[in-house]
């Protein structure tokens, strides 16, 4: 089955997105394709490339790229809902005039549209939040 | 140049339902919600709003945010039948728990029990809650 997922709290703080990587790694595990992860409103702090967690936690951002990478999934942050929190892109800073970016690699910035899409494209699209 | 959400998506249109459970200040999920909403209409996808819990005040008549410093959206959604959303359902339970009725409501809506709520949701293709 094709899915999609959509994250819609903040790492750490909240386990949605812990739930939403063991279920994308279970999913895949059983020969299912994870089409795309959207990160929406606090969930966009996740493509955060500046997160230093301790280092007898997970590194949550760290763990997603490495799946994202292996299995060639894509993972989708909002842009509007970045921008509000402070995640930008390299292409990004410089048009906001900002000093840096923060996106980590792997992770894109887009728009909603990415998420309709995934809602049409996948059998099932799955969020995990409150 | 077109932005990335502004793209065609090839594709069918699918039912689409959100269901918005949360008062509209207070935490973003109603505001970003609404956007999602927007977009998915612009995909000229099937879509339909439920409010329940609280979030039926996301359409209460008279809302007044100067006192906390942010931006009153709730005129959003009367234009909402402007982007061909017109299928508005609420629940009726949630509205007798708060003491509202439909005269308390800017916008029309069809008010509906529980049971007709989920049989409403079992006929969509893709539920997305906020």
């Amino acid at each position: 089955m094709k899915y999609g997922l959509l994250i819609n709290e903040g790492p750490y703080q909240h386990q949605a997105v812990d739930s939403a990587y063991q279920f994308a790694k279970a999913a895949i595990a059983k020969g299912h394709e994870v089409f795309r992860v959207f990160f929406y409103h606090d969930g966009v702090n996740t493509a955060t490339d500046f997160a230093v967690p301790p280092q007898d936690d997970r590194n949550i951002t760290a763990n997603w790229i490495k799946l994202a990478e292996e299995n060639n999934i894509d993972m989708v942050v909002c842009i509007a809902a970045a921008q509000r929190r402070g995640l930008l892109d390299a292409n990004e800073a410089e048009r906001q005039g900002k000093r840096g970016d923060n996106i980590a690699p792997t992770f894109r910035i887009s728009g909603l549209g990415q998420l309709v899409e995934a809602g049409i494209e996948c059998d099932r699209l799955l969020t995990f939040g409150d | 140049m077109s932005e990335p959400w502004e793209d065609d998506v090839e594709g069918p249109v699918k039912k689409f339902m959100f269901i918005n459970r949360k008062s509209p200040y207070g935490t973003v999920y109603a505001l970003e919600s609404l956007e999602v909403v927007l977009i998915t209409a612009a995909f000229d996808q099937d879509v339909s709003l439920v409010f329940s819990d609280d979030g039926v005040f996301q359409i209460k008549k008279g809302q007044k945010t100067d006192g906390i410093g942010m931006k009153n959206f709730s005129p959003t959604y009367r234009a909402l039948e402007g982007y061909d959303v017109e299928k508005l359902y609420v629940d009726k339970e949630s509205l007798d728990e708060r003491g509202l009725t439909q005269e308390d409501l800017l916008v029309d809506v069809e008010i509906l029990s529980r049971a007709e709520l989920a049989d409403l949701m079992d006929e969509q293709d893709v539920v997305l809650s906020f």
